[in-house]
């Protein structure tokens, strides 16, 4: 897909969701079902597979986002997937996200940790990350167990990586 | 009796200078013949002198002659065999010597390419034996590093292993907020 086309589908759904009032959590919520999507890749083989009717993989989606996500996330992804771009969603989120920060005059930091974070923590640590990269920050937390413990952000082209999984790594490197 | 009177008759016979001979006939001489008889016979023998001159002789010359041609060449054959003989047997000799030249050039040569061989050979050898000494040291050292790479590298992983285990094991609800909190305070330091 080209770049211009992936732009094309975040601006349409940061209107849309900017439209329907609720920026904020569908953005949040359109997140991590991205990142949801590339940790999985049955779901993902699933969402992209043209063999499947695009009714189906619709249905797909709802059936996985019914009732734990807003109706506008849960039709705007239905909506991506049902159109043959599912391979790009990733991509598109990213790019509403981004957009969607950028509107804020935020920069968008991603937090990955192996367990989630509570309200306060998160403020916390969007205040650290200001604190340290001077940018304000609109955190999206990944709560992903493959890093053991600990949290990686990234925020820009900047990485901080606290993780467990790292230590353990260049523990490894070391033996 | 016969004896006694063949003695008698010769005493006589000595007595009175006259011969009988076994017939009977009385000679003037036990051994000469009559005088006429030796003229006869001399005359006879001349005449057959002079025919045995005059037709035997050139006979028996030219016989003696050719039997003297054919010993000469006979003589001078057997010189010439003789001559040929001797050149052959200097030849004999000198190829003989040559022989023996030949022979002895031949096995300095096959001496000389024996010892060079040799010393080649064992040059070679040496060689041979100091590659595959070194090859035998570098084989004994690589597969020394190897084992040791392959110990470490079973170390490493079992280590790895060890501390995934532990560390994972070890994440207690209570480590994660304390992981957690220890991020925060440390990016809220940094700046």
């Amino acid at each position: 897909m080209t770049t211009d086309r992936i732009d094309g589908y975040a601006r349409a759904l940061f209107e849309v969701a900017r439209a329907e009032g609720s920026l904020d959590e569908v953005e949040d919520e359109l997140f991590r079902f991205a990142r949801s999507l590339e940790g999985s890749e049955g779901l993902r083989n699933a969402l992209t597979d043209e063999m499947i009717p695009a009714a189906k993989r619709q249905a797909i989606v709802e059936d996985l986002l019914g009732g734990k996500a807003t109706a506008t996330s849960t039709q705007l992804i239905s909506l991506v997937v049902g159109s043959g771009r599912g391979r790009d969603l990733p991509a598109i989120i990213d790019r509403l996200v981004a957009r969607a920060s950028s509107a804020k005059q935020l920069e968008v930091a991603e937090v990955r940790a192996a367990v989630a974070l509570t309200a306060d923590q998160q403020t916390r640590l969007a205040a650290a990350l200001a604190n340290a990269t001077g940018k304000q920050v609109n955190l999206k937390v990944v709560v992903d167990p493959s890093i053991v413990g600990g949290i990686v952000a990234t925020v820009g082209d900047t990485v901080i990586d606290g993780s467990v999984r790292t230590r353990l790594d260049q523990l490894k490197a070391r033996l | 009796m016969n004896v006694l009177a063949a003695a008698l008759r010769a005493a006589e016979e000595e007595e009175h200078h006259y011969f009988t001979d076994d017939k009977g006939i009385i000679t003037h001489s036990w051994i000469w013949p009559e005088t006429y008889e030796l003229i006869y016979g001399g005359v006879a023998s001349l005449i057959i002198f002079a025919a045995l001159a005059k037709f035997a002789l050139p006979v028996m010359k030219k016989s003696m002659a050719a039997r003297t041609a054919r010993i000469q060449g006979e003589l001078d054959g057997a010189a010439n065999a003789k001559q040929a003989a001797t050149v052959e047997a200097e030849r004999i000799r000198a190829a003989k010597g040559d022989i023996a030249g030949e022979r002895s050039r031949l096995l300095g040569d096959a001496e000389d390419q024996a010892r060079t061989m040799l010393t080649e050979g064992r040059a070679r050898l040496t060689a041979d034996i100091a590659d595959l000494e070194a090859k035998a040291a570098a084989d004994v050292a690589q597969l020394g590093g190897r084992a040791n790479d392959e110990l470490r590298a079973e170390i490493a992983q079992r280590a790895s292993a060890a501390a995934d285990t532990l560390v994972v094991d070890g994440l207690d609800a209570a480590t994660h907020q304390d992981l957690i909190e220890a991020f925060i305070a440390k990016v809220g330091a940094g700046r």
